[in-house]
């Protein structure tokens, strides 16, 4: 079986500007995929590539095997949910969702049983004869997903739908949409700055940075396996700590570092003599350390308790910042803020990736 | 007007506008409140009797003065100075007979030469507002949908310099360029496509171009301002679903822009119907406008009574056209105005 959608080397440039580089990628069909970075990462680019608003400038878009060069958005078998949901204000919920299949020429009582059971599938069956604008911020929503899912796309491109929408609502939508994309089974690209949205609802996610895809993997991946500095840094808080690694061994490495002697799990085989940065998740962070642990002594400056967790600001020797987070758990002691801590990790919460020149 | 009736009129209409502004301003003032603070609490005292009294004033001596002595007078004889609001000065209808059969007391015959100068000027004005509208709406989709900044500026500046010349030059100017000797013909001449120069005034094809040029920006507009209200994410959701252009036109730009749509061609059209300065000097000689009689009954016949109510008739078929096309695209007069 093919794949749903393959992009082959595909760069876009605007100008001088590139805002996707070099995207080499292959998306299951029936995969929740999401594209996950910062704004201005080129993930909308990329999404606008896919569905045929932008032609890439080198490279080789193909849905389900078949090369789109050339095709316009209008005949590819994609459907794009646009951040606004872009529905058309002077017609009704059911006229929006049968308005692809209207241009397709699909007889009339045809169109209307499609459209019934559309707004049956999304809930809105009492709504078919409102005007969008009577409809709250959800139910537009699932209109514009009906409206999507009418012309019988074999791929869904979602471009930040949930971002208007209110922390609650985006909540309960993110699992709707998860329980639609396995209800009807297609493959749907979702584009999301959220990390947490990305990790929920996604089977695999790749995440962006400046028009390059750095890394492509499930929410565990992404999360517990980093393969990036950017990665680790922008999925989930992250502590990191520069030096220079002196000493490799099995898997693991050791590092120089202005805070001491520190140890971590090298995956991507750094070399004694390289400059490194050691990443590790304040969930990862033992204030009170012991002989297992590698560690360096803290200044907490901010205790902020949050009933099952708390974040602990802490200033270490060099006047970096760090985060730790503490479980809550019976004789739990939490820290005050002042207290001189002597702050350490296992060895193995720790990784080592390459530095980048900038940073 | 005359006489004593006339003054009562004069003094006694705009008494009775500026009361009912002060009505209303007062009713604002008493029972606004629900709704917000009131008129004069809003403006306060002399910037609200300035607004009451101006607008009074504009609305009253500006429009319906002027417009009320017109139809007042369409109904009256032509009489010498002397005899007006004398005993033989009475309500006639004998101006509007003279229109319909050439005459002011048989009704043996119908003035065909007017009546086919009128509904030639109805249809004519129709016919150019439908031409204007498909030269600007896709002049106007690209300036607002499609255009950059930088382009958008110098499109709008090439469209409003030429409007810096006045209308008579520049219909003086078509009659130049168009004439039997002009450039026009002289290329096609001198390409050889024609054998003999092309009465294009003859023909009326410089009155169409002329009416046509006159009132572009009046069309280019108020789709411009519609059309760029749209969402442009609404064109491309219309074309990712699988519309063809010419469906996203009438089924998503038009619709959204029906109020621009309808307020630029209502201009036009009225524009064209009581257009004088172009039929006059780009009308063909086996042409009859309407507004160069309307002018005549006033300036050639001295007849100014006719010429009131040659122009009133004109003015109110316009307005009924303009209302019956309203009501068949269901918009409301105050919709064409956003």
């Amino acid at each position: 079986m093919a794949a749903a959608v393959e992009l082959e080397g595909v760069n876009v440039t605007f100008g001088d500007f590139v805002a996707v580089r070099d995207a080499n990628l292959v998306i299951e069909p029936g995969e929740f995929f999401s594209f996950l970075g910062p704004s201005g990462c080129g993930k909308t680019t990329l999404l606008r590539t896919i569905s045929g608003f932008i032609e890439p400038t080198h490279g080789t878009v193909r849905i389900g095997g078949q090369d789109m060069k050339g095709i316009g958005p209008n005949k590819r078998p994609t459907a794009l949910i646009f951040q606004n949901l872009a529905l058309f204000p002077m017609m009704t919920v059911a006229e929006n969702i049968g308005y692809g299949l209207r241009v397709r020429g699909v007889p009339r009582h045809e169109r209307d049983e499609k459209v019934k059971n559309l707004l049956i599938q999304v809930a809105l069956s009492e709504h078919g004869h409102k005007r969008v604008s009577e409809l709250s911020g959800g139910q537009k929503q699932r209109v514009a997903i009906a409206r999507a899912l009418a012309v019988e796309p074999s791929v869904l491109l979602l471009d930040e739908p949930l971002s208007a929408l209110d922390l609650k609502l985006r909540q309960h939508m993110r699992a709707e949409l998860r329980a639609i994309q396995k209800r009807v089974g297609i493959t749907f690209i979702y584009i999301t700055h959220d990390q947490g949205e990305a990790l929920t609802m996604s089977d695999r996610i790749a995440v962006m940075n400046a028009g390059v895809i750095e890394q492509v993997g499930d929410g565990r991946a992404v999360y517990a396996e980093p393969r990036t500095p950017f990665v680790a840094s922008f999925v989930g808080e992250n502590n990191s700590i520069r030096g220079r690694v002196t000493e490799v061994s099995d898997g693991m490495a050791t590092m120089d570092t202005s805070l001491g002697i520190l140890r971590g799990r090298n995956p991507i085989g750094i070399a004694p003599g390289d400059e490194a940065l050691l990443f590790v998740r304040p969930e990862a962070m033992q204030l009170h350390a012991n002989g297992s642990t590698v560690g360096f002594e803290g200044e907490a400056l901010d205790v902020s308790y949050e009933g099952s967790v708390t974040h602990v600001t802490l200033r270490v020797r060099t006047g970096q910042k760090m985060m730790a987070t503490v479980h809550a758990g019976a004789g739990v002691a939490l820290p005050v803020a002042g207290e001189n801590l002597h702050v350490g990790f296992q060895p193995g919460d720790g990784l080592l990736l390459h530095r980048p020149a900038s940073a | 007007m005359s006489g004593a009736s006339g003054l009562y009129v004069v003094i006694g209409l705009p008494l009775i506008v500026a009361l009912l502004f002060f009505a209303l301003a007062w009713f604002d003032r008493r029972f606004g409140i629900e709704t917000g603070p009131g008129f004069f609490q809003r403006n306060g005292l002399v910037i609200g009797l300035y607004l009451v009294l101006s607008v009074g004033f504009w609305a009253f001596f500006i429009i319906v003065l002027p417009q009320l002595a017109m139809v007042d007078m369409s109904f009256r004889p032509k009489l010498p100075p002397a005899q007006m609001g004398g005993p033989r000065d009475l309500y006639t209808l004998e101006n509007y007979r003279y229109f319909l059969f050439g005459s002011t007391t048989s009704t043996e015959n119908w003035n065909w030469l007017h009546i086919k100068a009128f509904f030639l000027t109805i249809f004519v004005s129709i016919a150019i507002t439908i031409l204007n509208f498909a030269i600007c709406y896709p002049l106007a989709f690209h300036m607002a949908q499609s255009s950059t900044t930088a382009r958008l500026r110098v499109l709008l500046l090439l469209l409003i310099i030429p409007y810096w010349v006045n209308e008579i030059l520049r219909a003086f100017a078509f009659r130049v360029l168009l004439s039997t000797s002009g450039i026009v013909n002289q290329a096609l001449l001198g390409s050889g496509l024609v054998a003999e120069p092309v009465d294009f005034l003859g023909a009326d094809v410089g009155l169409y171009m002329g009416l046509s040029y006159a009132y572009l920006l009046m069309m280019i507009f108020p789709l411009f301002n519609a059309i760029e209200s749209l969402d442009k994410n609404q064109i491309e959701a219309a074309r990712d679903l699988g519309a063809p252009w010419w469906h996203i036109h009438a089924y998503v730009v038009m619709p959204h822009a029906k109020p621009g749509i309808a307020s630029g061609c209502t201009l036009v059209f009225m524009l064209c119907a009581g257009a004088l300065a172009a039929p006059l000097v780009l009308g063909g000689p086996r042409t009859l406008w309407f507004t160069p009689i309307v002018y005549d009954r006033f300036y050639q016949a001295f007849n100014w009574p006719q010429g009131a109510a040659y122009a009133f008739i004109l003015l109110v078929t316009c307005v009924m056209f303009v209302l019956l096309m309203l009501k068949a695209f269901k918009l409301s007069l105050g919709e064409i105005t956003r």
